[in-house]
């Protein structure tokens, strides 16, 4: 509705809603734009390391700049793309599953996305300044804190301030989740997505902190002359790896969690049965998370901490296999017996299980720590992640967002398009990665810029550089399906695949900006398929219909986080001319005074009444 | 709030127990002046190091309890996901302590 408003008032005031919004569903587009073009611009950097590894001692790109790409390519898939899109699909669907019409702190929410973006704008904008950070997307020191140029402080300032956004949106979904839940929604009726955003924004909340600590850190050693990881002046740099990865691997959790959620509710709807062993699925996903905390220094097993502290981190790695084992089979047993209707988000999940089990059993593979010595710094250890990364989340994001496409933006996906984008990918994805595992084994170390003739590792490496293509093949035609469709595609229902079991099923595809017109009533798990099975149209309210008071928009968050980003710049070249500190007081000052208008200005919001919404639903458009 | 139209008893039971509440805050925080002085104390009249730094702790930590379920209210009801929240925090802090003090600077 409100974006058919907009159109008619001009671009100029669609942009500026944009500016301004606090609507979840629209923070939602934002994610889910910036995110798409960070994962498109990851992709083109894969292609070019993939290219350069195309053939022995290949020239393609130099390698300095080859080590500019992995580091790219690295942190702008895990911070830029993946986080993201993920946040995306919380925005989208958390609060229309638990019947909420915003998230606990609507302005906040902006404020994480803002702060997200400038953050993912500062590190590419390294990239026309004299070059990007070369030091891996782990940065370990002491390479990081050596590499010349402001690569390095790019890296420093622009995850802390991404990282900031997403500290911001983990706690806001926290606070949503316990709070903003409709009547009736127990913690044991809540849907297995929104299970899993609460337990992934646990893991936001507990793991970020370490990341921003080691970035400050970093952030001293590289700008105001401190010796944290320096050796030479009694500092330590192993410290700089273990708090990456006690940050580091329950990201990888925090990345991997919600799409097990939409997985789970994908399964269910298209196989048109309740999920198999729903308290098993949630207790395996509060085991996965909690475990996920004891496990970091599996990737550090090289290091030299020792036998005891290598056999207690290999048990404990080994330990996550049986939850995530639990949760594959539960899928399987899902599915057993369902009527099965095969549709695009179906078949990336359905192809998600066998790919994400082989990365799962190179997992267990890499945490025998004694192979771990042999593994270790391998393409072994490239095919693994991977697996788990590409075959679990990007399969997963796919899925998803097939499926919530159509409440997303009120029309579904194209499905033809969407198998046809989903077999290059497929077949391009086993191609690139499987063979890894054995160049690994052969030998072949990651990060380098070039392998030799004669190795045995030429016809690998061809192989995998046209699996990369044949993926970005399907990528693109993923984004033509987009273009396509919403030229094309007629309006979806309210319950746009048929076999809704949830709450954001029970209204308008999209839905009116205040979601609900009347707060449901929760009787079960799956609560509107509670309802279809007592022949109900809809859900039983759970409240008299009334006005609705919603929250106003705002531009502070935009100029808050244009302040963090103009002070970053200041950060990194103070070091060079100390008159840049003018851009760090500036910012800072932009940032605060913001802040203070904020604090100062009363905004209490605004209601939308009674006549209003009477007059919506006589429209079709809310329900 | 605005209209009181709670029945008597109902309003007699809730002054009783605000005057609880006030009894329990106002010794609590007697008690948290007497652990300060205790401890200045202590420094002032230099007590061994050995025996000062872990009762500095230990007063250190009732203090903060004290500060969370008697002036913070987490010990009404209602406060479980806190609880649950600050307890999984302290713990991850925690470990990485220990991770610190055993792995690194072993
Ligand atoms: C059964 C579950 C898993 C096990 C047992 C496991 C085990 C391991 C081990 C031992 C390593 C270190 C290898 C080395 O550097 O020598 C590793 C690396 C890695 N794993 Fe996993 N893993 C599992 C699941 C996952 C999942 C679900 C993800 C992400 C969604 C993931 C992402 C990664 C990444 C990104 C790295 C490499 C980081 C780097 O060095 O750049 N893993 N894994
Ligand atoms: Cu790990």
């Amino acid at each position: 509705m409100s974006t058919a408003v907009a159109q008619k008032r001009g671009l100029g005031a669609a942009i500026w809603d944009y500016l301004t919004t606090v609507d979840h569903k629209k923070i939602a587009h934002l994610y889910l734009y910036a995110g798409g073009l960070f994962f498109l611009i990851g992709g083109l950097e894969a292609m070019i390391i993939r290219i350069q590894l195309m053939k022995p001692d290949n020239n393609f790109i130099s390698a300095g700049l080859y080590n500019e790409m992995i580091t790219m390519h690295g942190t702008t898939m895990i911070f830029l793309a993946a986080m993201p899109l993920i946040f995306a699909l919380m925005n989208a669907v958390v609060p229309l599953q638990i019947g909420a019409r915003d998230v606990a702190f609507p302005f906040l929410n902006s404020l994480g996305f803002w702060l997200f973006l400038f953050g993912g704008l500062m590190l590419n904008v390294s990239w026309f300044t004299g070059g990007a950070p070369d030091a891996g997307w782990t940065n370990y020191a002491p390479l990081s804190t050596t590499s010349p140029g402001h690569g390095v402080d790019y890296y420093v300032m622009g995850l802390q301030i991404s990282g900031a956004g997403t500290l911001i949106g983990g706690i806001n979904f926290l606070v949503t989740i316990v709070n903003m839940r409709a009547p009736g929604m127990t913690y044991m009726r809540m849907p297995l997505f929104t299970w899993s955003v609460f337990v992934t924004s646990t893991l936001i909340l507990f793991a970020f902190p370490a990341l921003t600590v080691g970035l400050f850190l970093m952030m001293f050693d590289r700008m105001f002359g401190s010796a944290f990881f320096d050796v030479g002046l009694g500092g330590n740099a192993i410290i700089w790896e273990h708090l990456f990865w006690i940050f580091g691997h329950p990201e990888v959790y925090i990345l991997i969690l919600p799409l097990f959620g939409a997985f789970s509710d994908i399964f269910s709807t298209f196989s048109k049965k309740r999920l198999f062993g729903y308290s098993a699925m949630v207790f395996a996903t509060v085991l996965i998370g909690f475990l996920g905390f004891m496990v970091w220094a599996h990737h550090m097993f090289t290091v030299g901490m020792g036998p005891i502290a290598n056999s207690i981190f290999a048990v404990a790695t080994m330990a996550i296999a049986v939850p995530t084992g639990i949760k594959i089979f539960n899928w399987l047993f899902t599915m057993w017996g369902g009527q099965i209707k095969m549709t695009a988000a179906m078949l990336w999940s359905v192809a998600f299980i066998p790919s994400f089990t082989i990365g799962g059993m190179t997992g267990v593979m890499l945490a025998a720590a004694a192979a771990d010595y042999q593994y270790h710094d391998t393409y072994f250890v490239v095919g693994h992640f991977h697996y788990v990364i590409v075959g679990g989340v990007v399969f997963g994001i796919f899925a998803a967002l097939h499926y919530w496409w159509p409440k997303m933006f009120g029309i579904k996906l194209n499905e033809k398009l969407g198998k046809l984008a989903f077999w290059p990918f497929f077949v391009g994805f086993h191609l690139t990665f499987f063979i890894q595992h054995f160049l690994g084994l052969m030998g072949m170390p990651r990060r380098y810029w070039v392998f030799l003739e004669g190795q045995g590792l030429e016809t690998g490496n061809m192989i995998s550089t046209v699996g990369a293509f044949f993926m970005a093949i399907g990528t693109l035609i993923f984004v033509y399906n987009v273009i396509y469709s919403a030229k094309k595609e007629k309006k979806a229902d309210g319950d746009a695949w048929g076999t809704g079991r949830t709450l954001e099923w029970a209204i308008p595809s999209p839905p009116p900006h205040y979601n609900f017109v009347q707060t449901p009533l929760v009787r079960g798990l799956d609560p509107l398929w509670v309802e279809k099975m007592d022949g109900k149209e809809g859900m039983t309210p759970a409240e008299p219909l009334g006005d609705i008071h919603m929250p106003n928009a705002s531009f502070l968050p935009f100029m808050m986080s244009l302040g963090t980003f103009i002070a970053g710049f200041g950060f990194i070249y103070q070091v060079d001319n100390k008159a840049w500190l003018i851009a760090v007081f500036a910012g800072m000052g932009i940032l605060l005074g913001s802040m203070l208008v904020r604090s100062v200005k009363d905004d209490l919001g605004h209601h939308i009444h009674k006549e209003e919404i009477e007059e919506d639903i006589k429209k079709g458009v809310a329900k | 709030m605005a209209y009181n139209s709670k029945p008597a008893h109902h309003e007699e039971y809730q002054r009783k127990q605000h005057r609880e509440e006030m009894k329990h805050q106002v010794l609590t925080f007697a008690l948290m002046i007497l652990f300060t002085f205790i401890a200045f104390g202590m420094v002032i009249m230099e007590v061994d190091t050995y025996f000062i730094i872990p009762t500095l702790i230990i007063l250190a930590i009732v203090q903060v309890a004290f500060q969370l379920y008697y002036f913070m209210h987490m010990k009404n009801k209602g406060h479980d996901m806190p609880a649950l929240m600050m307890y999984g925090g302290a713990a991850v802090a925690l470990l990485t302590i220990i991770t610190f003090t055993t792995l690194i600077w072993w």
